[in-house]
């Protein structure tokens, strides 16, 4: 195991006082700029500040470059938004790379030296063809090492799948359980990419993408874009009635290939920004109300629930099927849909988690309301878990 | 001492195809398309002359036991070399760890351009300017669809390390005979090739292994009974067993080298396939007679005589008869999906 | 699939060709790929290149049925990890092995195949593979 740093605690708190999302899919009249506009404003008019007081803008973006051959993404968002001249940049960590760029703003207002940050996360990502959209979300993996030979992203993570389920027993059963769940989470989800049941038959029955994961066990193409802004904690309730606190911010990285891995199945970065977490917070495992966590595929809800501490090394699946992270369960996982069902525009998921549990900590997320919903965790992944970024979330601060 | 052979190796593609499989497909008459070849090898779709060349090199470095950067030539004889214009050769010397201190070439005369390898290596060892010499003879080699060839086009390698030390083979001597007699033929860019029928018989094939192999013993001053096992280049089953029967050869010495009925025609492979078979059954003492031919036309013979130390190294690696052994049939839709037979693949 | 100019393949060579990785003497693990400081001992490890046998064992597999670009004509086929004797993992390929045959623990060899080729008029691009041992 690496080393876990001392806690330095920040200078000041931090508090999300407004969000903001579009709708997640397939969004064929709205290009990269038109989502992250839509999301920006929600978020400013949430937060009931101007653009004025905006002082910093980070965005996420796994690859405009290679989805709509568009670098420079930071200042694009800055131009767009109407917020010329301010300090903007664009974090990428993969998948999590709004995570990251969340990470990067709590940094700045905690050390002092901004008030109000706007943070972005935005994928399109049907611009281009499938065979392209998934080309450049291998870019992921290590191109040397994994892609070079002809593995896919799902291939990875079905590599993870086989052996989980060699070492641990897991079955195919309980990977489609994550699916189903998050179907029915997100029929109660307006932005929701898709809003239809399904069973574990249809699962098992999808085609198969890289064995043992189907297409059902994948998350989908996706386009969209969701936004926050932060400020202060200490007044933070001139903005929202209803401010959400971030009680810890934590990161860490991992190998980039699976070879150089200590144990594939699981996410070591995972469970090391998951210690770093919960010690900022001052909470254990089993403090979270509810979390969203990164279902990129499922057999990574099922390894989150083990790495995050909710159940022991090799009993995610047992979870599951005892119904422990269902919508009216003990820890509600992905209330929202996850990233099955809600969507997955790859960088904008890490801010999208965060909407979610705002919503959720705020009393407004209607029928998928968590009840008594007063700590609430975020868990986004980059890649096959070479990055994984950690937010826990409150009501009180 | 004499130039001779340190280590061998060969590599058979393990997917085979019948050739009542392809007579199917064409509505040709089975009986007659089975008596000439009963099944060929084809390579897998990530096959490629290269690929099995350096498997067969790779055999043939395990059983010389030697440092692959000793080696100071490389030849890659095919007809089948995937860039028209980029050495095999090269990737084959990268691939085995011969670089960078060698020369190295491809070579092409049709089915013998492995053999004329041989005597280009055999050349520079007998001068002293290089220690070791690698040399192969690699095809992947494509029939036209519905032609004869397309029964017995087939794939397979054999790669030999040559030197002056450690020998398990003396190669005593080589004899040639080439003339200019287009007989098979591919023009740059086309696709498949094309043959002459049946002026590939007696004007070519029969003329020149005939006339080389005669010549061989000629030079030597010996005859038939001299020699334990002829290897004669296998178009068909038919060709080799004629071409014995005129030189007065008995069946039983073609037989050891005879892998056509089992994996078809493998082109430059062939005669090396056929070398390394019965190099993996030859006692010390024996004496072997190898004529190739190719297209176009020529013939190389090689006298060779089997030394002590031969059991101890063929140990080292894969033979020809597991190779041939180790086989799964593919039918012809299939075949034609690897070969790249259907428009658009 | 961008086509990368020659040097970004080329200088990969001969690590794809001979499975060529490092060795740490200092701490005595290897590694795949080759890499110029060791993970462990940092920068007071002592680093060279390392041939291996290429024998193994497959420690995961998948199948993917669905390729990247480049890879259509080959779907589907084997990805493994490949546990090498020396200790170090390695992806890539298990080729003369049908997909219902494949298991978790099975002996492995290193093979010379062609990975894909950039398309009709580009680079054939080869590397190690595993076969069944």
């Amino acid at each position: 195991m690496f080393d876990v740093f001392e806690y330095t605690k920040p200078k000041r708190d931090v508090a999300v006082i407004g969000v903001g999302t579009t709708k997640f899919g397939e969004l064929w009249d709205k290009g990269l700029k038109e989502l992250v506009v839509e999301a920006g404003i929600k978020a400013v008019e949430d937060a009931g500040i101007s653009g004025k007081q905006l002082q910093l803008l980070i965005g996420g973006n796994m690859s405009g470059g290679m989805f709509s051959g568009q670098e420079h993404i930071g200042a694009l968002l800055a131009d767009y938004l109407g917020l010329n001249n301010i300090p903007a940049i664009r974090t990428e960590a993969a998948c999590a790379s709004s995570s990251v760029a969340l990470r990067i703003g709590y940094l700045a207002v905690a050390s002092g030296l901004y008030d109000f940050v706007a943070i972005g996360g935005a994928e399109k990502m049907t611009d281009v063809y499938g065979s392209q959209a998934t080309t450049t979300l291998a870019g992921a993996m290590d191109q040397e090492t994994e892609a070079y030979f002809g593995t896919t992203f799902p291939g990875v993570y079905a590599l993870i799948a086989k052996r989980h389920m060699h070492e641990y027993g897991t079955t195919r059963e309980q990977l489609a359980m994550v699916a189903v769940k998050n179907h029915e989470n997100a029929l109660h989800n307006p932005i929701a990419h898709f809003q239809r049941k399904i069973g574990i038959d249809d699962v098992l029955k999808s085609p198969l993408v890289a064995d043992p994961l189907r297409l059902l066990d994948c998350s989908p193409i996706t386009d969209g874009a969701s936004a926050l802004i932060l400020g202060p904690a200490d007044t933070a309730k001139k903005h929202t009635d209803t401010p959400v606190y971030i009680k810890a911010s934590a990161q860490a990285s991992d190998t980039l290939s699976l070879i150089g891995r200590r144990n594939i199945c699981t996410l070591d970065a995972t469970v090391q920004a998951a210690r770093r977490a919960y010690e900022q917070a001052g909470i254990q495992a089993k403090d979270i109300d509810f979390a969203e966590v990164h279902d990129c595929f499922t057999i990574n809800e099922i390894i989150a629930y083990e790495d995050l501490g909710f159940c022991k090394k090799g009993e995610g699946g047992k979870l599951i099927e005892e119904g422990v992270t269902q919508l009216g369960g003990k820890i509600p996982v992905n209330p929202s849909g996850g990233l099955k069902a809600k969507g997955h525009p790859v960088g904008a998921t890490g801010v999208a988690q965060i909407v979610e549990i705002v919503k959720q900590l705020g009393g407004e997320a209607g029928k998928r309301q968590v009840s008594g919903a007063e700590i609430g965790l975020a868990h986004n992944v980059g890649g096959s878990g070479a990055t994984v970024c950690i937010h826990i979330l409150g009501r009180e601060k | 001492m004499n130039t001779g052979i340190v280590g061998y190796g060969a590599y058979i593609p393990r997917l085979r195809i019948k050739a009542e499989e392809i007579a199917k497909v064409w509505g040709a008459d089975e009986e007659s398309i089975k008596r000439l070849v009963g099944e060929k090898s084809v390579p897998e779709i990530d096959e490629d002359a290269t690929t099995i060349a350096v498997e067969a090199s790779r055999d043939a470095i395990q059983r010389a036991g030697i440092n692959p950067e000793k080696i100071g030539a490389v030849y890659v004889g095919s007809e089948s070399h995937p860039y028209a214009v980029k050495p095999t050769a090269s990737i084959v010397a990268e691939a085995v760890g011969a670089t960078p201190n060698l020369t190295a070439a491809d070579l092409e005369f049709a089915c013998k351009a492995g053999t004329a390898g041989f005597q280009a290596a055999m050349g520079l060892i007998e001068a002293g300017r290089i220690e070791y010499g690698l040399v192969i003879g690699a095809d992947t080699s494509q029939g036209k669809p519905g032609d004869a060839l397309e029964y017995t086009a087939s794939a397979g390698a054999g790669a030999y390390v040559l030197g002056k030390k450690n020998l398990i083979a003396e190669i005593e001597d080589t004899f040639s005979f080439t003339t200019d007699t287009p007989d098979f033929w591919r023009r740059d860019g086309e696709e498949f090739p094309r043959h002459a029928g049946r002026f590939t018989g007696n004007p070519a094939y029969f003329r020149h292994v005939i006339s080389c192999t005669k010549g061989m013993m000629e030079k030597l001053g010996l005859n038939v009974s001299d020699y334990d096992y002829f290897i004669f280049h296998e178009p068909n089953e038919k060709f080799p067993l004629t071409a014995a029967k005129i030189l007065g050869i008995p069946k039983e010495k073609i037989l050891p080298g005879l892998l056509v009925p089992y994996i078809g025609n493998t082109y430059s492979g062939n005669v090396p396939l056929g070398l390394a078979a019965v190099l993996d059954q030859a006692k010390p003492g024996e004496r072997i007679l190898a004529t190739s031919y190719g297209s176009g036309a020529g013939s190389d013979s090689f006298s060779i005589v089997v030394k002590e130390g031969i059991e101890e190294k063929r140990k080292k690696a894969r033979l020809v008869w597991d190779m041939i052994k180790d086989k799964v049939y593919i039918d012809y839709a299939t075949y034609a999906r690897i070969r790249k037979k259907i428009k658009g693949v | 699939m961008t086509e990368y100019a020659v040097p970004f393949h080329w200088r990969r060579f001969k690590e794809r060709y001979l499975l060529i990785g490092s060795k740490c003497e200092k701490c005595k693990r290897y590694f795949y790929p080759g890499r110029a400081i060791c993970p462990v001992c940092r920068r007071s490890g002592s680093l060279k290149d390392y041939r291996f046998s290429g024998k193994g064992k497959v420690f995961s597999y998948t199948i993917i049925h669905v390729p990247p670009k480049g890879f259509e004509a080959y779907a589907p086929y084997i990805i493994a990890i490949i546990e090498l004797e020396e200790g170090c993992k390695v992806i890539s390929q298990v080729v003369d092995c049908k997909p219902e045959d494949i298991k978790i623990g099975m002996p492995v060899r290193a093979c010379f195949r062609k990975i894909r080729e950039e398309d009709k008029s580009g680079l054939v691009l080869y590397g190690f593979k595993f076969r069944p041992d």
